[in-house]
């Protein structure tokens, strides 16, 4: 196998499925459905057959969830943080799998006519999804638990910071979005450069590096989901 | 397309990264100094400064790739390519 096709960089290059009004982005989609059927195949198996004393896969999914818990619990807070897990876990465990799946499965060896497979998150459609939803989802809870009077915190402190509160609304789900694409392409584009100069061993640390990465940032997506949660839950007095 | 607009467009994504990573490079120096300062004067709180300083770089981090995200957009994606 020629090693230049495995080395290949192709930023902004899509696999186009077309309906008569849409293009959507093939290879993004293949890859999201292949996580969404990872995560749902451990769960199955893990969750299956709940034991009091957890073995095999069962130990794994109690520990993500309990990690997750905790997320939820520090930005949250104690009292209102559990309908709340299922919605940071989800965006969680998706953007974690998401951003492994990209640094270790050999993707590109799987060949497309046109684009090639990757992490879904390196794609600044799926990142501006999930940012949007944090958003519908902060707003949501803002406004389920105190009705229309959460619209008060948009003149808090005081009345003249009423654009800065409205221009944040904008900026949450744009840094969100860009930060992790940024950090997802950022790594492949790393790792792509280094082998197509060289292709042996040399970029190994640097996939360690985004390995470590991918990891934080599916960190920091969950935890900020969670603060701005947490800030339209919490009380003015 | 246009050399000119070319020639702008990767002299200007060199620049967004370039000057973009300035800010935040001296706001991890700075970080990073504080956190082995604290983990001089406190061993065994060491975990958890590790904890915020990995979070906090990558929010800081988050802003030299919005530089990247620049520089990509203007040299794979060009809105004046056409």
């Amino acid at each position: 196998m020629n090693l230049a096709t495995i080395a290949s960089l192709s930023v902004g290059q899509h696999l186009y499925w077309r309906t008569e009004s849409v293009a959507v982005h093939g290879e993004t989609l293949i890859t999201s459905w292949f996580i969404l059927g990872v995560l749902g195949i451990v769960s199955i198996l893990g969750n299956g057959n709940l034991k009091s004393i957890p073995e095999g896969l069962q130990n794994v999914t109690e520990f993500a969830l309990e990690f997750v818990r905790d997320i939820a619990k520090t930005q949250i807070g104690e009292e209102e943080h559990k309908e709340w897990v299922p919605f940071i876990g989800t965006i969680f465990l998706f953007i974690f799998v998401s951003n492994w799946s990209g640094a270790l499965l050999p993707w590109r060896v799987l060949e497309l006519p046109n684009g090639e497979l990757g992490a879904p998150t390196n794609d600044i459609n799926t990142t501006a999804a999930l940012a949007l939803l944090t958003s519908i989802a902060y707003f949501y809870a803002g406004i389920s638990k105190k009705g229309i009077s959460y619209f008060k915190r948009y003149v808090e402190p005081a009345p003249f910071l009423l654009p800065i509160n409205v221009l944040e609304d904008f900026t949450k789900p744009l840094s969100l979005c860009f930060r992790l694409f940024g950090n997802i392409l950022a790594d492949e584009l790393v790792v792509g450069v280094l082998l197509l100069l060289v292709p042996l061993l040399v970029p190994v640390p640097l996939m360690l590096l985004g390995l470590f990465t991918s990891a934080i940032q599916a960190l920091v997506f969950a935890t900020l989901a969670g603060a701005y949660i947490g800030e339209s839950l919490e009380d003015h007095h | 397309m246009n050399p000119l607009i070319a020639a702008a467009s990767v002299v200007a994504a060199g620049l967004a990264v370039g000057l973009g990573s300035i800010g935040p490079g001296i706001g991890q120096g700075t970080a990073a100094g504080y956190a082995v300062e604290g983990i001089a004067r406190q061993p065994e709180a060491e975990g958890k400064i590790r904890g915020a300083l990995l979070l906090s770089f990558a929010f800081m981090e988050s802003l030299t790739i919005y530089g990247l995200v620049v520089a990509l957009a203007l040299i794979f994606a060009n809105p004046f390519a056409s």
